[in-house]
């Protein structure tokens, strides 16, 4: 494992990059900027007119005023506020998990010495490669046999700890609590518990934000296990929009309304967030 | 390290017989408290992580190997043991060698293009920027779309008669495209959405390896004369190929898993068979299908170990590849 970085906030030499940037590279990157936003705007483009723009060979660019119409009938269609209270029970029980329990372990695999540690270290990393999405089948079986099918829970354990928020945080927390703090607290006769809650937590805090954001965005957009273990009675906002585009007839407009209303959380997020969430990738990539 | 640890609880051990009996006595039941606490928590903190992907990760994938010996539906008490015959029947599955060869097709034309993007965005962004940040937001934006929503879109904007992208061609004087008719295009279609997911999420990748490659060597560079392109390829990217190899590896593991793009992308909605003759079923629709339309669970468990068994010898060919590369690299610094 190479050096991992003091600190998530100080982005690595902004902007001081090799080489000017002039008119070519500006244009270059607005042009890649403006294909990432479109697909955004064009399904907020279709959500707020009628499905008729849609037979314009070229259609209108500026946004109508039926998006709240729109909308409107796809809550009156699947249980769309049932869909958005779910996934924000889901995702948030997974994030806050994940974080929780990927940080504890973190710590005991970089601050505390135990008999096989190392070998359970690789272990944690062996598994980062296993496809266990493979897995469904017996783990459907499993979750009808537990009578969970259909229930929240059967998305939510799955997915309480992951081997890459364990892997995440056991490389940030081997630079960033040193061990002087861990003995000074040991010898004021804290618990190991305790110098986990008070000493570990508060210097680990801005790899565990960025673990948070990553896991609730991956929970928010999780879609094949949902699909599998919830009926549409009870579904998440990803299953309640496949629900919503899988009608004998599909209307466009109805339909790109709720991948709209679906994105605009988690774009709120990631719009607020962003500088972290960029500078958390970044360094992964650095150690990775 | 936990040495100096256990002497820090040793040094408290020895201070502490001085007292009188009866408190000696509780701080040795103390100290043996504490001695546990030191030896058996780590452990019980790194236990979750064990405890949970063994029940729902591992299990379930071993599991499913001994599912696939058995002809076993959906609602099945009694399944029977049928031996090897579920794979016998897929290698002689038209159906499943066409979802191979499917998987593969949209598996290449999004990585390829995907790799040379990303290194181009990255050179892009490496440069003196104004708001270098702002840029960055900028292009990971894709990466927060969820998959359902960006199939979604994606079908409707390749849509065969009305969609953008027709329309587009039609206007400049193209001939329309059947994005979902024509295998090959769809497979286009389908890889363009991947890519406009991942490409800037891999850029930032590539970009933090860039950053990490010593200033002195591009200034060497231009002392020796070497333009900005000369500089790209002879400086940069062979100082890249590590993470190149690193983006390539992890994309295997979830590109041959390739699930909700083509499911969403069918022109029959809900429909699970990856366009009318499976022309862009992926393995991992086929054994959604299989399982949960089909409610055939022995066979879908089939086709997901044989999936299974080609990821794991991706990644070999993957590792070996690598380390050869790496060595390689090594020999000529």
């Amino acid at each position: 494992m190479t050096v991992f970085p003091a600190s998530l906030r100080r982005s690595r030499s902004a902007g001081g990059g090799v080489g000017r940037a002039n008119i070519w590279v500006y244009g270059l990157l607005t042009a890649f900027v403006l294909g990432s936003i479109f697909p955004f705007y064009w399904s907020f483009l279709v959500a707020s007119r009628d499905s008729s723009m849609l037979t314009e060979s070229i259609p209108p660019l500026v946004p109508g005023g039926n998006f709240f119409a729109n909308a409107q009938q796809v809550f009156d269609q699947v249980e769309f506020w049932r869909a958005l209270g779910n996934s924000v029970v889901v995702a948030g029980t997974v994030t806050i998990s994940t974080v929780f329990f990927s940080t504890l372990a973190g710590f005991a695999f970089a601050k505390l010495r135990f008999r096989g540690r190392n070998a359970l270290f690789v272990l944690v990393i062996a598994t980062l490669a296993v496809p266990t999405q493979l897995g469904i089948i017996p783990l459907y079986m499993a979750m009808a046999e537990f009578g969970w099918a259909n229930e929240l829970q059967a998305v939510i354990v799955p997915n309480l700890v992951t081997a890459i928020g364990v892997f995440w945080m056991r490389q940030y927390t081997v630079e960033a609590v040193p061990y002087e703090l861990i003995e000074a607290a040991r010898m004021d006769g804290c618990s190991m518990i305790r110098v986990f809650w008070h000493v570990c937590l508060p210097a680990v805090r801005p790899a565990a934000a960025f673990l948070g954001m990553f896991t609730f965005m991956m929970s928010w957009n999780d879609f094949l296990w949902p699909l599998i273990a919830l009926n549409a009675e009870n579904p998440t906002v990803q299953v309640a929009l496949e629900k919503l585009q899988s009608g004998y007839y599909v209307d466009y407009s109805l339909v790109l309304a709720g991948t709209t209303l679906a994105t605009i959380p988690i774009l709120v997020v990631f719009l607020v967030l962003g500088r972290q969430i960029v500078a958390g990738i970044m360094q992964g990539a650095v150690k990775g | 390290m936990s040495t100096e640890l256990a002497a820090a609880t040793g040094a408290r051990q020895g201070d502490e017989p001085t007292g009188p009996g009866p408190v000696r006595s509780r701080s040795t039941w103390r100290d043996r408290l504490g001695r546990w606490d030191v030896k058996y928590s780590p452990y019980l903190y790194v236990a979750p992580f064990f405890v949970i992907f063994g029940i729902v990760g591992l299990f379930p994938l071993l599991y499913t190997a001994w599912v696939s010996l058995f002809d076993w539906d959906l609602i099945d008490d009694n399944p029977s043991f049928i031996g090897l015959e579920n794979y016998a029947a897929l290698f002689g599955d038209a159906q499943f060698w066409k979802t191979l060869v499917n998987t593969f097709s949209i598996f290449l034309l999004s990585s390829v293009p995907q790799v040379i993007m990303a290194v181009l965005l990255a050179a892009l962004l490496n440069t003196r920027l104004r708001a270098p940040t702002g840029w960055r937001v900028g292009i990971l934006m894709p990466y927060v779309a969820s998959l359902v929503a960006l199939g979604i879109i994606f079908a409707n904007l390749f849509g065969p008669n009305y969609g953008l992208v027709n329309g587009i061609l039609e206007t400049v004087g193209l001939d329309r495209v059947d994005w979902q008719a024509d295998r090959f295009a769809s497979h286009v279609a389908i890889a363009i959405m991947v890519n406009w997911r991942w490409t800037g999420y891999n850029a930032l990748i590539v970009l933090a390896a860039m950053q990490a490659i010593p200033k002195e060597l591009h200034e060497a560079a231009v002392v020796d004369g070497a333009g900005p392109v000369r500089r790209f390829f002879s400086v940069t990217l062979p100082l890249l190929r590590p993470t190149l190899i690193f983006v390539v590896v992890t994309s295997t593991i979830g590109g041959l898993q390739i699930f909700t793009e083509p499911k969403l992308f069918d022109a029959m909605p809900g429909s699970n068979n990856g366009g009318s003759t499976n022309q862009f079923q992926t393995i991992t629709l086929y054994m959604y299908q299989s399982a949960f339309e089909r409610e055939d669970l022995g066979y879908a468990s089939a086709v997901a170990w044989v999936l299974f068994l080609i990821i794991i010898l991706v990644a070999l060919v993957n590792f070996f590849l690598t380390r050869r590369i790496a060595t390689t690299g090594e020999d000529r610094r």
